[in-house]
């Protein structure tokens, strides 16, 4: 069937419908990954947007649930050049139209991904429609596309209820504002008992189950819509429990500390990007999935300093706070999919937690 | 870390003559290096003893030595030169070995210079097998079970222990030399005796045979603030068992999940850091289907082959990168010359797919074994590029120029499926076309897979061809039908053969539906970031990038495609100066080439980069975009020149020589009636179709004739008749290549060959010098030793060559280059072959007379006159040394080849011997190309009766020496009669002890062996060659090569080598 990705700036892309045949508006961004499709779709930050990946060939070695970072797709839509029409692997268990089309997420595939890219690198992250109709109306569809935003997506890709990942070491608290499965698999594997939070959880819940440390998990949209969240991690802040956070964690507690967030053109996804450790000077090349970042310059170096920056563009890709045990990254140390070169930073935090003991 | 300001002048070591397993890889890494260093201010000393390289011009170096590569020279060249560092990691297996060498004597140390890119210890920890396995085992990276063994008894003890097969591999050699699979006794001993002789330690590597596991390989970087990166990761559509180098490649992996992906870039980092290398490094490993389970096989401390096709697949320039690293520069410091924005610490991106496909050289060994093993057999590789699989691979098929354009190239039809299931358990060249033809047939991918164990996800793509074959054979060619052709890059011609319409009527088709070929760029970022560099390749049913130009005139330079014996990297020197020339006249300049291997296709050396195939649709399609002003084919050797009439259809005018003219030169009616006009003999000669008028000219000229195809290279195809069954022989093979052109049948005249490179305007020549063979006519002149000046010709003899050329270049109205072949008889003066292109020895004679032809040719073409050019028409005055150009060979790698020499060309390489004297400028070219004698003062004669005479002479000469001579009766009887001391062996029939037990005892240094012309009846002489090539022994086909290395020996002394200085000529 005929599928259609109509951009708002009035571009249309016509190719093949893959998955759900369902209509569907977002936000449209790209990830440059050439591994971990799976690792990709199941991201709860890509929640509220639909994925383009810009490497053509997709599906090659097919559905490993095992490989799943949460318990479903979260992206709203699915943009690809080619989907492979057998998947070959030893541990594949099924293919990625099969995957789409059961989660209902709609789809489209054989348009030119880097004509797109290209136009969402020029003129930044813009909404978009998948539609399987062919008598779309430009005119009526274009002003739908402009009033779409992600909204407050945490609250949906967060876990209902507070649970518990046994361990026998430090006690972490995870707070869950879309956590991959690989954070807590990290902490889990180095013998952290991980108690995974909802993310609306209070401050005082937290601490009056005296974690040894608090792990701010990844999560979507605006960082600056989670206000309540923001105003909770502002007293994990002022608790004297060591904290480590990733992406949007990273940003919330910058927000707590009075920095500001900005939208960036295009945002940073994939698995290529060098970060700077300004302390060592070393460069480690890391996962990332990001549209939003923190803005250095809004910050109070009394309370925070850039810890890491990214070496193409110079934003901030991490930062470590004055007289605290926190520091916070913008990138992924828990890959998945991506190159673990930073996966360090999860022994960093245990040694805060040791330390703090 | 900024750049180590004690580090200002280096000397970068080559990696001398191109043999299989070294090519034109380092000449790419190796220009792009200097370049590099040149860029940052360094004072660059280059060693390299191939001078078709583009990296010895004095353009690329401040100094240049065109030199053996022996560490003698390498020492002598240190004190004269004094360098404060020297790079290795650039000139491949040979570079590496002898920085090894210098170090284990403590020279560097004793001189004060620095080892730059790699230290002997990372070079130690990679290379020498046992403590690669203990640097292996102390990171816990897995290696196969295996053993270092040094005696063949110790290695069957431990194949008891692990079992059959076992995989055999010998310390530091290239190419996989002397290695392969065992799977019995026989076999073991047999090539463990071989590869112990051929390491240059002694030791094989005994491992536990992996093969059928994916092969799989990363290409890492490393900066001495121990940042890493990985550029590129590749997987090898052949399973292990075949060498990378042999294998169908394609970039990135395709079947690996993210978890396979980043255990193996873990794994890959780890290894680069704990051998501490600053630079490029490459690892293999074998990873197992069916599980996590992985292994490294390897590891190439240094830029390498599969480097070189890491940086042309992902636009990210390793060798440019290394050098800087070297300096002392970290990742984060170095800009991405591609988007300027970014730096070198980043990963590259793809949006494309890249396939890799080897060009082997069967055509040229007919009686050589196809199968592939872990011995590289390729001589060079062509790449292509395209945004689905299939695409890349019907692309890279037709950049091959083996005739092949589609999966139905190689027929299997005719086999019955018995046959085919024999057939398809083959690992040959053709493995492809035979999985095609299952497929066909209907066998299921799970058959096909257990028996080749090629991943499903390849075999499936090659059903979708299959499928689309079909379905152009079956259907209504709906433009829908045509656009997913398209897609997956299925020519016009293969769409019209099988929908049986024209090509033409496709085109039309095309065009009415608007099916274009659009282009991408490679950008390093998958289009995250703008890029500016315009390195492209097509599509189809995508939007075209290529920003339009129209602000210069732009010239479309051909390049010419893979390298393969015949067409070396020559003609990517020419390419590239050419390109070069134009640009200096304010061109805007265009590349096609599709070979990964080459400086032509770097992405900096042109204004655009069309990474596509050679053939006329391709072309066309670029054409169409880019509308140049016109095209140069004369320096892209044969591949170029084949394109002249398409390029002529699309309304392209030729630059320099035209169209006609360049066919007038192979239109035997046409050439002769020129030569008539101009007053020049040629030897009688006859244009024939059939065997049966073979022959009758053969008897009207009398024997010996030349038989060959017209429109061939590298004498493809040429052979030496002495009687009509020859000529039956032959002509059935000529036939068999399928010819549509003319059979010639000419006298064979025994002469001196000469030959002469001239650039002519139209009315002058210059002619940089004249070059004369040593070995007489009926070798093939790329298999020759070359020599400038002639040395044995009159004055007269060279005026007259200076006339012909400019009488021929004149009436030819050659624009631009021309080569010609004499034979010289006496003061007789014949011509027997005219090129109105470059050739060959264009790089070699530019850089002995330092008169750059390519250039100049270039200045002409665009309408300057050689007279404003600053140079005297006419033969240039002699230069007052010598320069001695010798082939190279690669027969050891490619079992079964025949390795006497002929008309046909066989070597892959050449090096250069540069002296005062003649014996030097000899001594160093037999250096060069890694003859070192003496040895055991032992050697063999056995000559055919025409030669006996001279063989008697030169017999002499070897027993002033001190060598022991064996002989074979004939032979020996000769020798004796002239009272040469020699012993008599028994011929290869009689029973043991005999010549070939002589040989494979290991104690004969050389083997003289002139086979009787024509087809040789016995199969004795074939035996002993292959077997002395086999062990290690060197051995001469031609009396005359026997008589110059004799020359050579008797003028030996090593310690007193000149070296010069060839930017200073």
């Amino acid at each position: 069937m005929k599928a259609f990705l109509i951009l708002e700036d009035g571009t249309v892309f016509s190719g093949q419908s893959i998955g759900s045949t369902r209509e569907v508006i977002s936000e449209i961004v790209f990830n440059t990954s050439m591994t971990g499709y799976l690792e990709v779709l199941t991201d709860p930050s890509y929640a509220g947007q639909a994925v383009v990946m810009t490497y053509p060939l997709i599906g090659n070695y097919g559905i490993c649930y095992e490989d799943m970072e949460s318990e479903k797709p979260w992206p709203d839509g699915y943009i690809v050049r080619e989907l492979s029409r057998i998947p070959s692997n030893f541990r594949s268990q099924g293919t990625i139209q099969e995957f789409l089309a059961k989660h209902d997420i709609p789809g489209i595939a054989g348009i030119d991904t880097r004509a797109l890219t290209k136009i969402l690198r020029e003129k930044g992250t813009m909404n978009g429609m998948i539609t399987t109709n062919e008598n779309y109306n430009l005119e009526e569809v274009l002003p739908r596309l402009k009033d779409y935003t992600t909204g407050k997506v945490v609250e949906k890709v967060t876990c209902k209820e507070k649970y518990v990942l046994e361990g026998n070491g430090p006690k972490v608290a995870l707070m869950d504002f879309g956590a991959k499965k690989n954070i807590a698999r990290n902490l889990n594997k180095r013998g952290c008992q991980v108690t995974v939070y909802p993310a609306l959880t209070t401050a005082e819940e937290i601490l009056a189950d005296h974690p040894d440390g608090i792990m701010l998990s990844n999560g979507p949209g605006d960082p600056k819509e989670c206000t309540s969240i923001i105003k909770e991690i502002k007293k994990l802040y002022d608790s004297e429990v060591p904290i480590f956070a990733i992406c949007l964690g990273h940003q919330l507690m910058a927000l707590a500390n009075g920095a500001d967030t900005y939208k960036m053109k295009y945002g940073h996804r994939g698995g290529n990007h060098p970060v700077k450790d300004l302390k060592t000077g070393r460069v480690y090349i890391s996962s990332q999935n990001h549209g939003y970042v923190v803005n250095t310059d809004t910050l109070d170096p009394s309370i925070a300093v850039p810890a890491f920056t990214n070496v193409n563009d110079g934003t901030n890709e991490g930062l470590a706070y004055t007289g605290k045990n926190i520091f916070t990254v913008q990138f992924h140390p828990e890959a998945c999919p991506g190159p673990q070169d930073s996966g360090y930073l999860f022994d960093r935090f245990m040694n805060m937690m040791e330390v703090n003991k | 870390m900024p750049k180590n300001p004690d580090i200002k002048k280096v000397l970068v070591i080559g990696s001398g003559p191109i043999v299989i397993g070294q090519a034109a890889e380092f000449d790419y890494a190796g220009t792009q290096a200097c370049r590099s260093l040149k860029e940052e201010g360094i004072e660059v000393v280059l060693l390299n003893s191939n001078p078709a390289t583009i990296m010895t011009d004095k353009d690329i170096a401040d100094h240049v030595y065109i030199e053996p590569l022996t560490v003698e020279v390498v020492e002598q060249l240190i004190l004269k030169e004094r360098p404060d560092s020297v790079l290795p990691t650039l000139g491949g297996q040979a570079g590496l070995n002898l920085a090894m060498e210098l170090e284990e004597r403590g020279f560097l140390k004793e001189q004060g210079v620095r080892l730059i890119g790699t230290t002997a210890e990372t070079i130690k920890k990679a290379e020498d097998r046992l403590e690669f396995k203990l640097t292996m085992e102390k990171i816990h990276e897995p290696i196969a079970a295996s053993k270092v063994v040094e005696s063949i008894e110790e290695g069957v003890k431990f194949t008891q222990t692990i079992g059959y097969p076992v995989v055999l591999r010998p310390a530091y050699t290239l190419g996989g030399s002397g290695g392969g699979i065992a799977h019995n006794y026989e076999e073991l001993t047999e090539i463990l005796e071989n590869g112990l002789r051929l390491s240059r330690v002694g030791q094989v590597l005994v491992e536990r045979c992996i093969a059928g596991w994916k092969e799989i390989e990363y290409e890492v970087m490393r900066d001495s603030a121990g940042n890493c990166i990985t550029v590129c990761n590749m997987e090898n559509i052949d399973p292990v068992g075949v060498h990378t180098g042999d294998s169908i490649v394609v970039a990135p992996s395709q079947t690996l999940g993210d978890k396979e992906y980043q255990m193996l870039r873990t794994s890959a980092l780890n290894i680069i850091s704990e051998l501490n290398i600053t630079g490029g490094c490459n690892v293999q490993y074998a990873l197992n289907p069916d599980s996590f389970e992985y292994c490294v096989i390897e590891v190439n401390p240094r830029v390498s082959r599969s480097s070189a096709l890491a940086s042309k697949a992902t636009g990210y320039p390793i060798a440019k990168v290394a050098a800087k690293i070297a300096l002392g520069y970290t990742l984060d410091e170095i800009k991405n010359a591609i988007t300027g924005k970014t730096y070198a610490s980043f990963e590259p991106m793809l949006d494309y797919c890249v396939v890799k496909i080897p060009r082997l050289p069967f055509d040229k060994f007919i009686s050589a074994e196809h199968t592939l093993t872990t011995q590289m057999k390729a001589t060079g590789e062509v790449m292509s590029i395209c945004n689905n699989f299939e695409g890349a691979l019907m692309k890279a098929i037709r950049s091959l120029e083996q005739h092949v354009d589609c999966l139905l190239s190689y027929d299997f039809s005719d086999l019955d499926e018995d046959e085919l299931m024999k057939q398809l358990r083959k690992v040959d060249d053709r493995r492809i076309w035979v999985i095609a033809e299952a497929l066909r047939r209907g066998i299921s991918y799970e058959v096909i897979h257990d028996i080749t164990k090629i991943d499903i996800w390849f075999i499936d793509k090659l059903a979708i061809l299959v499928e689309m074959e079909e379905a152009l054979k079956n259907q209504e060619l709906t433009p829908e039908l045509l656009k997913e052709a398209k897609r997956i890059e299925f020519p016009d011609n293969v769409i019209a053969r099988l929908t049986g319409k024209t090509e033409e009527e496709i085109k039309e088709m095309r065009y009415a539906n608007g099916i274009v070929a659009a282009y991408k760029m490679v950008d390093t970022c998958a289009a995250e970031f703008a890029a500016s560099t315009p390195y492209y390749y097509s599509v189809f049913g995508s939007e075209n990038e290529v920003v339009e130009t129209r602000d210069r005139k732009k010239v479309l330079v051909l390049g010419s495609g893979p390298i393969r014996i015949g067409q070396g990297i020559e003609f990517d020197f020419c390419s590239v100066h050419c390109t070069w020339a134009f640009a200096k006249e304010n061109y805007e300049t265009i590349i096609i080439n599709n070979n990964p291997e080459t400086v032509s296709t770097d992405f900096d050396i042109a204004d655009k980069l069309y990474f596509e195939p050679l053939t006329p649709e391709d072309v066309e399609n670029i054409v169409n975009i880019e509308k140049p002003d016109g095209a140069v084919v004369q320096f892209g050797g044969q591949t170029a020149i084949k394109l002249t009439e398409s390029l002529m259809k699309m309304g392209v005018p030729i630059l320099g020589t035209s169209a006609e003219n360049v066919d007038a030169a192979e239109d035997r009616e046409l050439f002769d009636e020129i030569l008539e006009k101009c007053q020049i003999p040629r030897p009688q000669g006859h244009t024939v179709f059939t065997a049966e008028e073979a022959k009758k000219a053969a008897n009207e000229l009398g024997y010996p004739v030349l038989v060959r195809p017209s429109y061939v290279l590298g004498g493809q195809g040429m052979q030496i008749a002495i009687n009509d069954e020859d000529v039956d022989e032959f002509i059935g093979i000529i036939n068999r290549i399928a010819q549509d052109h003319p059979i010639l049948v000419d006298k064979y005249l025994m002469g001196k060959e000469i030959e002469v490179d001239a650039v002519c305007d139209g009315t002058d020549i210059l002619i940089p010098g004249i070059m004369e063979h040593i070995e007489r006519a009926g070798i093939h002149s790329g298999d020759s030793i070359s020599v400038y000046p002639a040395q044995s010709i009159s004055a007269s003899v060279k005026k007259t060559i200076e006339e012909y050329t400019r009488r021929l270049a004149q009436s030819l109205h050659v624009i631009g280059l021309i080569n010609i072949q004499f034979i010289v008889c006496g003061e007789e003066v014949y011509v027997i072959e005219v090129n109105p292109r470059s050739s060959r020895t264009v790089p070699y004679i530019s850089k002995v007379t330092g008169i750059p032809i390519v250039p100049l040719a270039t200045k002409v073409i665009l309408g300057t006159k050689i007279k404003d050019l600053g140079y005297e028409p006419g033969l240039q005055p002699e230069a007052d040394y010598f320069a001695i150009k010798m082939p190279v060979f690669s027969f050891e790698k490619i079992r079964g080849a025949d390795i006497s020499l002929g008309p046909e060309m066989k070597s892959t390489g050449e090096c250069l011997g540069i002296a005062k004297t003649f014996n030097e400028a000899l001594y160093k070219a037999f250096l060069g190309a890694g003859i070192r004698l003496p040895k055991h003062y032992n050697m063999i004669m056995t000559v055919r009766d025409e030669d006996k005479e001279e063989a008697v002479k030169i017999g002499k000469r070897f027993e002033a020496l001190g060598y022991n001579i064996f002989a074979t009766k004939g032979t020996a009887k000769a020798l004796m009669d002239a009272d040469v001391q020699v012993r008599m062996t028994r011929k290869i029939e009689q029973e043991s002890p005999n010549i070939l037990d002589l040989i494979l005892g290991h104690k004969i240094d050389l083997v003289i062996d002139i086979p009787s012309q024509g087809v040789e009846k016995s199969r004795d002489g074939f035996v002993i060659r292959r077997n002395a090539i086999e062990t290690g022994v060197n051995v001469l086909t031609a009396i005359d090569t026997a008589g110059a290395l004799v020359s050579s020996l008797e003028n030996a002394d090593v310690t007193k080598l000149s070296l010069i200085d060839i930017a200073t000529i």
